[in-house]
């Protein structure tokens, strides 16, 4: 394996020495031989004879988790393959394929004859696969064909693909369920055979998973002979995915798992925590402090990776990373909000090996082969066991070798969180990812969907659903509510009958309305809902400077650099600077739906309000932090300003037991505080903080807002808290007594913005709402009427409508997070531990530095909109001795003068 | 000088607020209506009856009860000020056939509004016509006292005006979140209102339809909280 040279600049002295050293190592790799020897006399049994030639060549045997799939393949079982990163898991999952495509008689062909479905979370990953695959295939001669199919495939291929597919498509779970709604589908899928969904572990238990499962059900339904072959990262609780993977149709209580093969493990993975002599802040998640220490390991290593928890960190860290880039190191920036074409040019800049680090969020996670990577590093805390070992699998994509990864804590309560996580990478502990039931949301999409391929029968389609494992507990009165609800919307007040989409044929089956509906599906597929995103694009000072003159008129063209939230945006005012895309911009305006930004002058960006990480805390990790606190041996293992803080706490208040959660109350300026720490992650505590600030201010403690993190919330609040509470007025038994996941929560969801948020993605899920398409929106002026006004209208009339109950299961599962909230409040019962202190203690210093504070419950919007009319009021009043008077018509009987200012 | 910090206001002040019209005074209400004491009168405009129901027709089934909601609100906002004529500025239904779509207890609900009140329909773009059996006085434009009550606002510089048909809506940003409301909108002379219907919607008022009439600056809005009615410095208004 040659390295490309760099293109053009010549490499500095240092960047020289890197490469002859990066010679050295991957030709040492080269002689190694990459596959581990296993002489087993069925492989060639098993593999035919151009395989076993093919393996022999190149000095390889097969391994056995490669066999024991073909294995079961021959005998056609459904099997879940686990295995590490590096296994050579993808070939495993095409071998059964190719050995039997190799050995297929046209013949038998009855229809299109599409052989194999590959099935991934990522375009990108089926693109990288589908380029893997051509190798064997050709190197053997094989007579095989494997196309893509993703949503940049151009019309006429796709056209083309329906007609005449290949042997294998490779593909994403939105362009199958697409095909599947087609009326060509039974033709098109009638000779599948297998089905391969990689990276399993990403897409079960999301709304795609949903999805997916109920294509998978149909495709069953096409094509009975169908075996599927799910390849995975190590989980926790495999036999979700196994059950997954079959088909659930065995009376009521009993659930069928497919087989299972095991890889053997890889390499122990070293894993250190970065040690630093500089001191770990108290909060932040940038690790600024680390940065040099951070560019050095960069330096010693051929290709590292930097993994950080959101893009605004990536972008920090990228700015700071150039800032002591004194060798001129080429270090790239990678993230979901970079234009496409950028995001191509790093990936491919990685795999040609001309890079020397690249920082990164998640959407380098999935396992895509970029090149050697040596190292990864991850910055901030991993926030969960198994996120970590996906991360340090991307280092040393060799299984026989140690991955190296290096944590790097962003402040102090993160160095106890690395520690959790390294101690539980060391034991292959992984985070028990929680089963969910399928979306009502995605059924109803998945309904019309089918409906637009066939009429169906209600029995059928029901007894096939329940056949996907999300849907196994589906009851038919529930799968009614939903085609009732495709149908004619399903409201209790029945005034849709006329305009129903789907109507009874003569024998029941029911049909789309009309041609019109199936154009509308295809538009409105899929689960991906993303939240409105804005074009930023970057143009010349001179220009600039003419738009701030004319106001805002000379705002257009300019190079797209990427897409930012709405939310981000709506922030800014012309003249801050920001940084994005590795670069510090100046926010010039907002026109239509796209942002100007020209190149910043200030040496000093802005990085705008960033609360916590993206990823809330995993229950195992939790847990693992909340022992190691108490264990005041293993506080030597940590660096010094730590242990010391952690003493200091133990001095001034308390360390709580496993078992307890800590509650502590002081006084500070003027208010006083209540800071709870029960290590459930941010949206748990944020839900805990809304509930309880809800409960005190009942109690009249005249709560003013909230501030949660991953391991606690502080409460603020004019009353005296810890008066009330040693008067026994406000009892923290029942102050935290579990009910208040019934009424408190029901009150507070009906009219939070989370909630409406949440009905806005099943709304656009379910087909109630069309989605805004690039390109189709906003043409002059536009009336905007928003999913919210629809929500409050059906919450009033029609409370228990089933796209409410459809956000209301979304919202307790993921935004809220209520599963876990319900487990804290069951397991603190009766171990409240309080502490009455006369000031801060060293514990709730990082929560109390934490952004992003809540204002406080119910009022809080109205609290805004009053607050800006007493600024108004405040300012006329201050303006009326200086003569300005009059912008505000509030009644205003001096008409003469306004006409006079009107008429100008 | 004079130094007035106010003190934090209480919650009913913001209910209701005063605005005046070329000298007419009127109480702009939290629901989006308007009110003119001398008049015993209530001004509502844009109330998009059947809206939902027109979207349905069209494939998007929208829950149905966006009229029933709407006509609860007005006859509450009635009864509240003790109205003896009610003044719809225009597009009160949605489309021509929303009244042969509306349900019966909704129109049942509509006759016993008129019942207690004279009922004026203004006629807008969305309802051109306005049949017999809706009820009501059905005009075009209406001059009351001086002051002109019309649907379409005129262009620049007209004075003495009252209308709807913008859906004029506010967005500001504040400790970084956004609120995007409906408001009021009026310069002392003239006074575009807010969308009275549940499914209505709202027009930022930075958007250029409002340009020619009312200019960059030199006008007022307030903006509808679920309690109370909040006037807001020009400067913190933010487009879309």
């Amino acid at each position: 394996m040659e390295r490309p040279m760099a293109n053009g600049k010549p490499a500095t002295a240092p960047a020289r020495q890197k490469r002859t050293e990066r010679a050295r190592k991957s030709a040492s790799r080269k002689a190694r031989a990459p596959e581990r020897l296993s002489a087993d006399a069925d492989a060639i049994d098993l593999l035919p004879p151009a395989f076993a030639k093919w393996f022999a060549e190149r000095g390889w045997v097969p391994r056995d988790h490669q066999m024991a799939l073909l294995e079961k393949a021959r005998s056609r079982t459904s099997t879940l393959l686990i295995a590490p990163t590096g296994a050579g898991k993808t070939l495993a999952g095409f071998l059964p394929s190719l050995v039997e495509l190799s050995g297929r008689d046209r013949c038998a062909i009855k229809g299109a004859g599409l052989h194999t479905l590959y099935v991934s979370p990522l375009k990108a990953l089926s693109v990288d696969v589908a380029r893997n695959l051509e190798a064997p295939i050709r190197e053997m001669g094989l007579k095989i064909t494997c196309e893509t199919r993703t949503g940049d495939t151009s019309v006429a291929r796709r056209a083309r693909q329906r007609s005449k597919p290949p042997d294998i498509l490779l593909t994403t779970p939105e362009q199958i369920a697409l095909l599947l709604a087609h009326p060509d589908a039974p033709y098109l899928f009638g000779d599948v055979r297998t089905v391969i969904l990689d990276e399993l572990h990403a897409i079960s238990g999301s709304k795609r998973g949903d999805l997916l499962s109920l294509d998978l059900a149909r495709l069953r339904s096409l094509a009975p002979e169908l075996m599927t072959i799910g390849l995975s990262a190590t989980v926790a609780r495999p036999s979700e995915l196994r059950a997954y993977l079959v088909a659930q149709d065995q009376p009521d209580d009993m659930t069928l798992l497919s087989d299972k093969v095991v890889a053997a493990p890889g390499a122990d993975p070293e894993i250190a925590i970065l040690e630093v002599d500089e001191p770990v802040p108290w909060s932040g998640h940038s690790a600024l402090y680390a940065m040099t220490a951070i560019y050095q390991a960069i330096k010693r290593h051929a290709l590292t990776l930097v993994f950080v928890n959101t893009r605004m960190q990536a972008e920090l860290i990228f700015q700071e990373l150039w800032r002591v880039n004194e060798d001129g190191l080429r270090i790239a920036l990678h993230h979901g909000s970079l234009d496409m074409a950028q995001r191509r040019k790093v990936e491919n800049a990685m795999a040609a090996g001309t890079l020397d680090a690249v920082v990164a969020t998640s959407t380098l996670d999935l396992g895509i082969d970029w090149g050697d990577v040596d190292l990864v590093i991850n910055v901030g805390a991993p926030k969960g066991s198994s996120r970590l070992l996906q991360r340090i699998g991307r280092a040393n994509h060799r299984l026989d070798e140690p991955s190296r990864a290096i944590l790097v804590p962003g402040n102090r309560f993160e160095v106890l969180e690395c520690r959790a996580a390294l101690d539980a990478a060391h034991a292959g502990v992984q985070d028990v990812a929680l089963s969910r039931r399928g979306g009502l949301d995605v059924l109803a999409q998945h309904i019309l969907g089918m409906a637009c391929q066939a009429p169906f029968a209600a029995d059928v389609l029901y007894a096939e659903v329940r056949r996907a494992s999300p849907y196994a507990s589906l009851t038919r009165a529930t799968f009614e509510r939903v085609v009732e609800f495709v149908a004619t919307g399903g409201y209790a007040l029945k005034a849709y009958e006329r305009f129903a989409k789907l109507r009874p044929e003569s024998d029941g089956r029911l049909r789309v309305a009309n041609g019109r509906i199936a154009q509308a599906y295809r538009m409105n597929a899929g689960t991906i809902v993303e939240s409105p995103m804005i074009k930023v694009r970057l143009i010349g000072r001179k220009r600039a400077a003419m738009s701030s003159r004319d106001g805002g008129g000379a705002l257009m063209g300019g190079r797209v650099l990427g897409e930012v939230e709405e939310y981000f945006v709506e922030q800014l005012t012309p003249g801050q600077a920001f940084v994005f895309a590795g670069e510090v911009l100046r926010f010039e305006g907002l026109k239509e739906t796209e942002a100007y930004v020209s190149r910043a002058a200030a040496s000093d960006p802005i990085v705008p309000s960033y609360a916590g990480g993206k990823f809330p805390l995993s229950t195992h990790l939790a847990e693992r932090v909340r022992i190691m606190l108490q264990d005041r041996h293993a506080w030597a293992h940590l660096p010094l300003p730590v242990s010391e803080w952690l003493s200091l706490q133990d001095q001034r208040s308390a360390i709580p037991s496993p078992e307890e959660v800590l509650v502590e109350t002081f006084p500070r300026s003027g208010s006083f505080h209540m800071v709870v720490y029960p290590f459930e992650g941010r949206l748990a505590h944020q839900t805990l903080g809304m509930l309880l600030t809800r409960r005190l201010e009942r109690a009249g403690a005249l709560p003013m807002g909230f501030v949660a993190n991953d391991y606690g919330l502080s409460i603020w609040a004019r009353g005296d808290i810890p008066a009330m509470i040693k008067a026994g007025r406000l009892p923290l038994e029942v102050l935290f007594e579990e009910d208040m996941l019934g009424d408190d929560l029901e009150a507070w969801l009906a009219e939070s913005s989370l909630m409406k948020r949440t009905f806005r993605h099943c709304a656009v899920i379910a087909g109630l709402i069309e989605r805004r398409h690039p390109g189709k929106e906003k043409t002059g002026r536009q009336v905007t009427m928003s999913t919210d006004l629809v929500y409050d209208v059906l919450m009033t009339h029609d409370p228990g409508h089933i796209l409410i109950e459809a956000a209301r299961a979304d919202a307790a599962s993921g935004l809220l997070d209520i599963g876990r909230l319900g487990d804290f409040l069951r397991r603190i019962r009766g171990a409240i531990l309080h502490m009455d202190l006369d000031r801060v203690s060293p514990l709730s210093v990082p929560i109390l530095l934490e952004i992003g504070r809540e204002p406080v419950g119910h009022m809080g919007r109205e609290d805004l909109l009053r607050e800006a009319a007493e600024d108004l009021i405040a300012e006329a009043a201050g303006t009326i001795a200086a003569g300005s008077g009059g912008e505000i018509g509030v009644d205003d009987d001096d008409t003469a003068g306004a006409q006079a200012a009107g008429e100008k | 000088m004079l130094q007035l910090k106010p003190e934090r206001l209480g919650h009913n002040d913001f209910r209701e607020q005063n605005v005046a019209v070329c000298g007419k005074s009127f109480i702009a209400d939290v629901s989006g209506a308007l009110y003119w004491p001398s008049e015993k009168a209530l001004i509502v405009t844009d109330l998009h009856l059947e809206k939902g129901s027109s979207f349905a027709a069209k494939g998007q089934l929208l829950p149905p009860y966006d009229t029933r909601e709407t006509l609860i609100q007005l006859a509450k906002v009635i009864d509240r000020f003790g109205a003896k004529t009610v003044i719809a500025l225009g597009d009160s239904f949605h489309d021509r056939d929303a009244a042969e779509r509306m349900p019966e207890p909704e129109r049942e609900r509509l006759r016993i509004m008129q019942e207690a009140c004279e009922w004026i329909w203004v006629t807008g773009n969305h309802d051109p016509e306005i049949a017999d059996r809706m009820g009501g006085y059905v005009v075009g434009d209406i001059k009351v006292e001086g002051i002109t009550l019309r649907h379409e606002p005129r262009g620049a510089w007209t004075t003495h005006e009252i209308a709807g048909h913008l859906h004029p809506a506010a967005k500001i940003v504040r400790e970084g979140y956004a609120l995007r409301r409906p408001c009021f909108i009026g310069n002392g002379l003239r006074l575009v209102m807010p969308a009275f219907g549940a499914y209505a919607g709202g027009l930022n008022v930075l958007d250029e339809a409002f340009e020619p009439l009312f200019g960059r600056e030199g006008f007022a809005v307030w903006m509808l909280g679920q309690e109370g009615l909040y006037p807001i410095a020009t400067r913190m208004l933010k487009a879309d």
